[in-house]
């Protein structure tokens, strides 16, 4: 075991490095950081100063260097926009992002994994065949679309739910939750479902599909046969091994929650993350970007760690391995 | 339980907010946020404009752009480059500290500072003496006639809190040790203090008590939340949960209007849109003319400029809001002549016998840059001009980008590597000189003069007319000679000029404000009806 986290912790750890390098070379496509620092009519002059005290003008590897130094020792460096240090962004953006995130996941995963076992064991009911065709609408609408359209229905045609933010947010030592306020509550409805709505019907498809092999596999016959009674059958037999490939396909999808929530974000103005780094984009502000890729890169390194010891954990096949 | 509780007390603050906030705030919502809070860190519009409700300037713009008494109560020039000014007696800044001579002193010395943005505005000034508390004689090292429109967005600090909080010099983006204490908290003379800033999430203004003047307006709170998305913002308005909401795109007006709880408000701001020609290089980057730079011929840019037709583009594409402008400037800024404001007629033919004439009768290729995400229907507008120049045979190859990649190819750094492109301009000091200085005059090696001047236009005599407006104090005189120069560059066919583009707002009903042409909202000006 230790000898099996010490390799994985190697990989990612170059994996990082990696990922970091290849977002630094694409940097130099964003565009001119400092014509968005500046004022139309500073001089050329100041503006070849200011290229120049950022280091701009370095080759795009001593420009790199300079930022590996920099983040080893916990400094990410100061956002060019906003003129205040990039792990102070982050800090005061992320738990945005966790708790949608979070709340998106529970969403996803329970609804999906419920819905899932409804379908597979009534298939030919005409609930389950409805709910089916409904995940199709899931899959195929992009998350742009689902969220404007959830906005116009709930936010402007109905008034049930805010339209954009977080709500009032509650501090708790330095961490800015909507989760103890109603309208914080009222205002994660629209984004949370948006977002979780394509992960939902991905799990309920794969536990349809997953649970229907297992169903007719010979031990669930054989269990039938012995009388087992049918909650046990279905959920403490049947379930149980349909998990480990949804445990893979969750573990990536909660990775890309987390990434890919610049959306959802940017639709509903959910002050997180991911609509900070598509703001850095619009800017060319470069040091919010490297730290929310490598952030990014990290959660990926993490979750997939955390899968393959979860492996382990399920599948006794593979301690010994 | 624990739970319930928090829920309970939270729900419980809510509402008593709600109680005693009751009509006079206002919350609304704008496209990007303020940038930062130190006024001078950035010299950007929407930021110093938003700073403007917090701290003032020596001067200040009324609603429809002229110049206003602000912190001085009088100026009068004793001779070309020397100015006495009054400053307005018993303003306090918002801590209550006294607003005296050393703070503008002060706050002029720390815009030179290695981080500040207004460089230029306060290397204008050569020095500053002390008379007494409340008066000053400020000297230039050459005549700056428009001086006092200069120093608009020219804030002005409290010496004594800036010292004490270690903020004496502008925040600097290279200092990656702290944060500035003056761009996360504020400490002005305006009429409203803040209250809350949470970057990119809100940020609150209460009305300042002990403000030196009555407030036409009734607003006492004023909430801001960036929403960058435009149907997200339109939402937002649509749902009453903001109140004023901008810029509303021109494709959404006709959904408003039919709604019964909100209104959009439409002025032309003082930004002009033009199209600029390379008339510098030996041959155009991206063309299949080799030999020679076409626009170099006089005939090839009035055949652009006659083959552009301004009014489809104004009643099409930016539905009949914008202004046709002749000029390089808009009728609010200082130097406008509207002997001069006809657009370039719509002439195809001519253009056709002018294209053949200049030795091109099958027209020729050239590539045209475009941002498509800076100015309202930007690349709209230059998918009708490809289309129009296709009709005097010329084929362009439209190259439209978002704004920092566009920037970053056309501007100095990039070497201007543009042969033909979209661009607008507000001149920051709201007079034509800035347009004349830094978009017409001959742009040379250092570019001191004409750093935007992209194509590198260039006649002597605009140069020397440019030369003597900078200096000339006589209005009169001045007028003149803006109306020379500016003649010279349209028989030069130096730019075509477009139109000045509309600003946009969308308001619910009972909120009255005041659309100032450079998008600025100045919150004295709204009333929200009881």
């Amino acid at each position: 075991m230790p000898a099996l986290i010490l390799k994985r912790l190697t990989e990612s750890i170059l994996v990082l490095l990696v990922v970091a390098l290849i977002a630094f070379l694409l940097f130099r496509f964003v565009g001119d950081p400092v014509s968005s620092m500046v004022g139309q009519d500073t001089s050329l002059s100041d503006r070849a100063a200011l290229r120049d005290a950022l280091g701009l003008d370095d080759p795009v590897l001593v420009q790199f260097g300079r930022f590996l130094a920099n983040v080893v020792q916990g400094d990410f460096g100061v956002s060019y926009r906003h003129r205040i240090p990039v792990a102070d962004l982050l800090a005061e953006r992320l738990p945005a992002t966790l708790e949608l995130a979070l709340v998106a996941t529970i969403l996803a995963i329970s609804v999906g994994i419920l819905l899932g076992v409804y379908t597979a064991i009534h298939r030919r009911k005409p609930l389950a065949q409805l709910i089916m065709t409904g995940s199709l609408i899931g899959v195929s609408l992009p998350t742009f679309l689902i969220g404007i359209l959830l906005i116009l229905v709930f936010g402007v045609w109905l008034r049930w739910l805010p339209t954009y933010g977080r709500g009032e947010v509650v501090d708790i030592a330095g961490w800015s939750t909507g989760l103890l306020t109603a309208s914080g509550w009222a205002s994660l409805v629209l984004p949370a479902f948006t977002l979780a709505l394509f992960q939902l019907t991905l799990f309920l498809r794969l536990v349809r599909a997953e649970m229907l092999d297992v169903l007719a596999t010979d031990y669930i016959r054989f269990c039938r046969a012995r009388g087992i009674p049918a909650k046990s059958l279905y959920f403490r037999h049947a379930l149980k091994n349909t998990l480990i490939p949804v445990i893979t396909v969750m573990g990536l999808q909660i990775g890309s929650i987390i990434a890919f929530s610049i959306i959802t974000e940017s639709v509903f103005q959910w002050p997180g993350v991911g609509l900070m780094f598509i703001q850095a984009i619009g800017d060319a502000d470069v040091p919010v970007m490297s730290a929310y890729l490598l952030m990014v890169a990290f959660v990926f390194v993490a979750v997939n760690l955390a899968v393959d010891l979860l492996y382990v954990q399920i599948d006794p096949r593979l301690r010994h391995a | 339980m624990k739970l319930t509780c928090l829920l309970g007390s939270a729900v419980c603050a809510l509402s008593l907010n709600l109680a005693t906030a009751q009509a006079e705030t206002l919350t609304y919502a704008y496209q990007g946020d303020v940038q930062g809070l130190d006024p001078q860190a950035l010299n950007e519009t929407f930021t110093l404009g938003f700073l403007g409700n917090i701290y003032e300037g020596l001067t200040a713009y009324d609603g429809d752009m002229a110049i206003q008494p602000a912190l001085a109560t009088a100026w009068e020039t004793m001779s070309p480059t020397t100015w006495k000014i009054t400053l307005r007696e018993g303003v306090s800044f918002h801590n209550g500290n006294a607003f005296t001579a050393d703070d503008v002193i002060f706050s002029w010395r720390r815009a030179l500072t290695e981080g500040s943005d207004q460089k230029g505005r306060a290397r204008l000034i050569e020095d500053i003496e002390k008379i007494s508390d409340h008066e000053i004689v400020i000297t230039t090292a050459g005549p700056v006639p428009t001086l006092m429109q200069d120093l608009v967005f020219f804030y002005i600090l409290d010496e004594d809190w800036a010292e004490a909080n270690g903020a004496t010099e502008a925040t600097s983006v290279a200092d990656t040790n702290s944060a500035n204490y003056a761009n996360l908290n504020t400490n002005g003379t305006g009429p409203f203090a803040l209250v809350e800033r949470q970057s990119g999430v809100r940020t609150v203004l209460e009305r300042f008590d002990g403000y030196w003047t009555d407030i036409p307006g009734n607003v006492t709170e004023a909430v801001l939340t960036p929403i960058q998305e435009d149907p997200t913002r339109v939402a937002a308005l649509l749902s009453g949960k903001v109140q004023l909401a901008y810029p509303i795109p021109l494709q959404d007006w006709d959904r408003l209007k039919q709604t019964e709880d909100v209104r959009v408000m439409v002025t032309p701001e003082a930004r002009t849109v033009y199209l600029g020609m390379d008339q510098m290089r030996a041959t155009l980057e991206r063309s299949d003319v080799t030999d020679a730079n076409p626009f170099k011929d006089i005939r090839v840019r009035q055949a652009f400029a006659h083959a552009i037709n301004i009014p489809a583009i104004v009643d099409r594409i930016m539905r009949g809001s914008a202004s046709p402008a002749g000029l390089m400037v808009a009728p609010q800024v200082t130097g406008f002549d509207p002997a001069l404001n006809d657009p370039y007629a719509y002439d195809p033919d001519q253009a056709r016998d002018l294209l053949a004439e200049a030795g091109y009768p099958d027209g020729f290729e050239l590539q045209m840059d475009c941002p498509n995400d800076r100015y309202v229907n930007d690349e709209m507008i230059c998918q009708a001009v490809v289309g129009m120049l296709a009709r005097i045979g010329v084929t362009v190859d439209l190259l439209a980008q978002t704004k920092s990649k566009y920037f970053a190819k056309i501007l100095a750094a990039g070497g201007y590597d543009t042969s033909f492109y979209l661009l607008a301009w507000t001149p920051s000091s709201m007079d034509a000189y800035e347009v004349l200085n830094l978009l017409m005059s001959c742009r040379n090696q250092e570019a001191t003069t004409g750093p935007f001047n992209l194509g590198g236009y260039c006649n002597p005599e605009v140069d020397a007319l440019t030369k003597q407006i900078a200096v000339e104090v006589d209005p009169a005189e001045r007028q003149a000679l803006i109306s020379r120069a500016f003649e010279i560059a349209k028989e030069d066919y130096g730019y075509i000029p477009l139109h000045q583009q509309p600003i946009s707002w969308g308001l619910a009903n009972g909120v009255e404000a005041v659309q100032r042409a450079d998008n600025v909202l100045d919150l004295r000006t709204v009333t929200i009806a009881q």
